[in-house]
């Protein structure tokens, strides 16, 4: 890297052209916080309004929706662990961290998949109501996040294996990070807002 | 699907319209082959990442879209002005309003004032470029492509009908199916990335980037403007991108959020829309004022009066933008509490807003006011925004609403601040910044016909309006009663003023070039306070030899009289620049072909382009070209000959 670099610090900060990449991630997570809101807020407003259709007590599975909480939670504390390795230097382990990470990302996505087949097949669509249009479309743009991070994570796991740990690559590493944590957060929300009240409801 | 379906048939408008692309865009591909310019025009123009150039493309476009816009307001008020005579049919007319809100919001009034932050901020804060050049070029095409998505509608597929505002459930699938409405919410859709990306741009920018020892509140106010406008961006476009996914959803796939079955809520989307439209408002008009405020700095002659007031009155009013979306469907049933809830809150946007007109009005005090066509755009500004201002505030009583709503009393007060703030805005802005970018002045004297053939066409144009508001006129009607007709006509003939305005600034831009002084030195005005006059002219490419330390406001104003310059011949480095690219055009041109497909429902194609997006966002992530460096040579023999040393 030919622009001013610091030979101390986190490996992620050394150049100014990674801070700055850093911070305009912090801002889009900022608009992707205001994005869910809306998300919330429309499912909140929907909510209950089943048109006769199946309501989310009658389909929700506790089992279900807990398996895929422990999952990506699980895979955010090993997304820590991927950085934590980073900043040892370590980049067998950090492609290790990834690689689990990316694992449980998948198991994930795949129970997602499975519950909504299982949902369309009670006749729970997105067309069925205005309250399943909100669950799908909040529960979606989440997994759709999901994916796309393990996509990303993939190119990723190719950059490192091609260039090994650089100012660069770690910047990439850690913003991929930043992404993981936040779909995270966010799911927890779900979990919450959506399942466990779903449930009671 | 059928070609007569495909293509809009049976208007005669319409077909003169698809005669006049084919014309011009022939005459493009013509002269650039003849000229053999193909090359220089990727070269230079569509792989650029340069700010400044992308500044000029923005402008150009939004000035073209001002026209288009400009053309739909003339065959409204034509209509209007001889109801009797058919020249526009109800469903034509429907289309018209909604194009021309939508056009002038989204790609008229937005990308001027982006535009100028492309060129303006970078230079005013010290800055090479923006944080992400890549991005920002991006971002451009985007609108470019979104733009062009949405003006295609009219010949082909048709028009959206459903008002800038698109209210569900009329704009379901429901009642108006086909394409139109689709084109409405894919163009703003893509074109609403690029504003998304721009503002996180533009924040990195202004946070990391400034010169050594600018401190946020030395910066210039247009910068300062920017950066309140850029956090507006950022937390109020997602909004708009979920509402308009939402809906498209709906229409294409059958969901039913906003639909009259399966317990859908067609209300809200007028809750999700004006979430975003409001900070939407301010988004166009704070800009506005930090080009005023730099225009009367300069032309006063004086520093600004009431600085650190000026910025803290747009930071509330970017907080208070929030919070008063109610305020446009106070007739939709919410009820008193929360009618009055938002009452207040509006107007208590007025304090905020009546802190700046007070700041302008003193740093006007005493002052030795030189008068340039910029300043006079902004000496215009002020009583006219005033007047916008205090019938908003009529507008903001809950109670009264139920009698102005949905009139031409509205219909003038937001034109009296959107044409009053953000289009005399984005004239003072051009025009005095005008010799910074292209290297010589409008000329005056046409400028100022222009100037008063616009803003007199304009008082003509809409202070007849609230009359007609107050006399029940409703807005989106194409035939009226003879009651209406004086205080019409004399509207239109007024919208015909604005017209000839338009067109004077238009042959003015050509016989500026022709004939105007080319400036000799970087600061054209002689009275330059801010860092943007330092440079030369032509601006070199990487905008900045060398910077002074900078600890006060007007920072070229310190500069002048201590006789620095930014050119310090024994501190030259080598400077960092990014490389071009013709990626971000190309991945715009498919997600625009990806958008297409969506809005004729042609799904697989919509995913092959898609698809094609991803690809170019995966060649970006493996892209590590880390740019090229200017050397030391280079940077001192332009300085030198620029400034003739």
């Amino acid at each position: 890297m030919s622009a001013p670099q610091s030979k101390t610090g986190p490996l992620e900060y050394r150049t100014q052209t990674g801070q700055m990449n850093i911070l305009g991630f912090w801002i889009f997570l900022g608009a992707e916080m205001a994005l869910f809101a809306t998300l919330f807020a429309t499912y909140a407003v929907l909510f209950g309004r089943t048109a006769n259709g199946p309501t989310p007590g009658e389909l929700f599975e506790p089992g279900t929706a807990l398996t895929m909480t422990f999952l990506l939670l699980t895979s955010s504390f090993t997304c820590g662990l991927a950085i934590h390795s980073m900043r040892n230097g370590s980049l067998k382990s950090l492609l290790t961290w990834l690689i689990v990470t990316l694992i449980l990302g998948l198991s994930f996505l795949g129970f997602e998949i499975y519950e909504f087949a299982h949902y369309a097949g009670e006749g729970a669509t997105l067309q069925a109501s205005a309250y399943w249009s909100g669950f799908f479309v909040l529960a979606g743009t989440h997994g759709l996040h999901v994916t796309l991070g393990i996509g990303w994570a993939i190119m990723l796991l190719i950059q490192l294996a091609q260039r090994g740990l650089t100012p660069t690559t770690g910047t990439k590493v850690f913003i991929i990070s930043l992404y993981w944590h936040f779909l995270d957060v966010v799911w927890i929300f779900i979990f919450t807002g959506v399942y466990l009240i779903g449930m009671v409801m | 699907m059928k070609l007569d379906e495909f293509f809009v048939t049976g208007e005669p408008l319409i077909y003169g319209g698809m005669v006049a692309i084919a014309l011009v865009t022939s005459a493009i591909i013509f002269l650039l082959t003849y000229f053999k310019k193909w090359g220089w025009l990727w070269r230079e123009w569509l792989t650029t990442v340069d700010h400044k150039k992308i500044g000029i493309m923005y402008i150009l476009s939004a000035l073209a879209m001002l026209f288009r816009g400009g053309a739909d307001a003339l065959m409204m008020r034509v209509q209007l002005a001889f109801p009797d005579m058919n020249f526009l049919d109800a469903q034509h007319y429907d289309e018209i309003f909604t194009t021309h809100g939508t056009v002038m919001i989204i790609f008229m009034a937005m990308p001027f004032l982006i535009g100028l932050m492309n060129i303006i901020v970078p230079l005013q804060i010290g800055a090479r470029d923006f944080a992400f050049p890549y991005v920002n070029a991006m971002s451009f095409w985007a609108f470019f492509f979104g733009a062009m998505l949405f003006n295609v509608s009219f010949v082909i597929g048709g028009s959206p009908d459903a008002g800038w505002t698109s209210y569900t459930p009329l704009a379901g699938a429901a009642m108006s199916p086909g394409p139109g409405e689709n084109f409405y919410l894919l163009g703003l859709q893509l074109s609403g990335i690029g504003t998304l990306a721009t503002g996180i741009n533009l924040m990195v920018t202004i946070l990391k980037m400034r010169a050594p020892g600018m401190k946020m509140f030395k910066m210039p106010i247009f910068s300062w403007s920017t950066l309140v406008t850029s956090f507006i961006i950022v937390f109020a476009f997602p909004i708009l991108t979920v509402a308009l996914a939402l809906l498209t959803i709906d229409r294409i796939f059958g969901s039913q959020f906003f639909t009259l079955t399966g317990e859908g809520l067609p209300m809200m989307w007028a809750n999700l829309f004006w979430l975003w439209g409001h900070p939407e408002v301010y988004i166009v008009v704070l800009p506005a004022f930090g080009i005023f405020s730099e225009v009367i700095a300069t032309f006063a002659r004086k520093q600004l009066f009431g600085y650190t007031a000026m910025v803290w009155s747009m930071v509330i009013i970017a907080g208070l933008s929030f919070l008063v979306w109610v305020h446009h469907f106070f007739t939709m049933g919410a009820g008193s509490f929360v009618n009055s809830v938002f009452s207040v809150s509006t107007m208590l946007i007025a304090v905020p807003t009546g802190v700046k007109i007070f700041n302008w009005l003193a740093t006007l005090y005493k002052s030795k006011i030189r008068i340039t066509v910029p300043m006079m755009w902004a000496l215009a500004f002020i009583p006219s925004f005033v007047i916008g201002g205090v019938t908003g505030v009529m507008l903001g009583m809950a109670a009264a609403d139920f009698q102005f709503h949905n009139s031409y009393f509205l219909v003038a007060h937001f034109h009296y601040v959107l044409i009053a703030g953000t289009v005399f805005a984005s004239f003072a802005g051009l025009i005095y910044w005008y010799p910074k970018i292209f290297g010589h002045k409008m000329n005056e004297r046409i400028g100022k016909y222009a100037f008063w053939f616009f803003v007199i066409g304009f008082h003509v144009c809409f202070f007849p309006l609230y009359f007609a508001g107050l006399d029940g006129m409703p807005r989106r009607v194409f035939t009226i009663i003879p009651e209406w007709m004086p205080l019409n006509v004399i509207a239109t003939v007024g919208a015909f003023g604005m017209g000839i305005g338009f067109a004077i600034f238009v042959y003015n831009v050509y016989y500026s070039y022709r004939h105007s002084k080319r400036e000799t030195t970087g600061d054209a005005w002689g009275d330059g306070r801010t860092l943007e006059w330092a440079t030369p002219i032509p601006i070199p490419h990487y905008n900045f030899a060398t910077l002074p330390h900078i600890d006060q406001h007007d920072a070229f104003m310190a500069m002048k009289k201590k006789g620095e310059t930014t050119f310090d011949e024994a501190k030259v480095e080598p400077i960092h620049m990014p490389s071009n690219s013709g990626r971000p055009f190309l991945m715009m041109a498919i997600l625009a072909f990806a958008s297409f497909a969506l809005v004729f429902e042609w799904i697989t194609l919509a995913i092959i382009g898609l698809i094609g997006t991803l690809i170019f966002m995966g060649l970006r992530s493996f892209d590590y070209d880390e740019g090229y460096h200017i050397e030391t040579d280079e940077i001192k023999k332009y300085e030198q000959s620029a400034r003739r040393l």
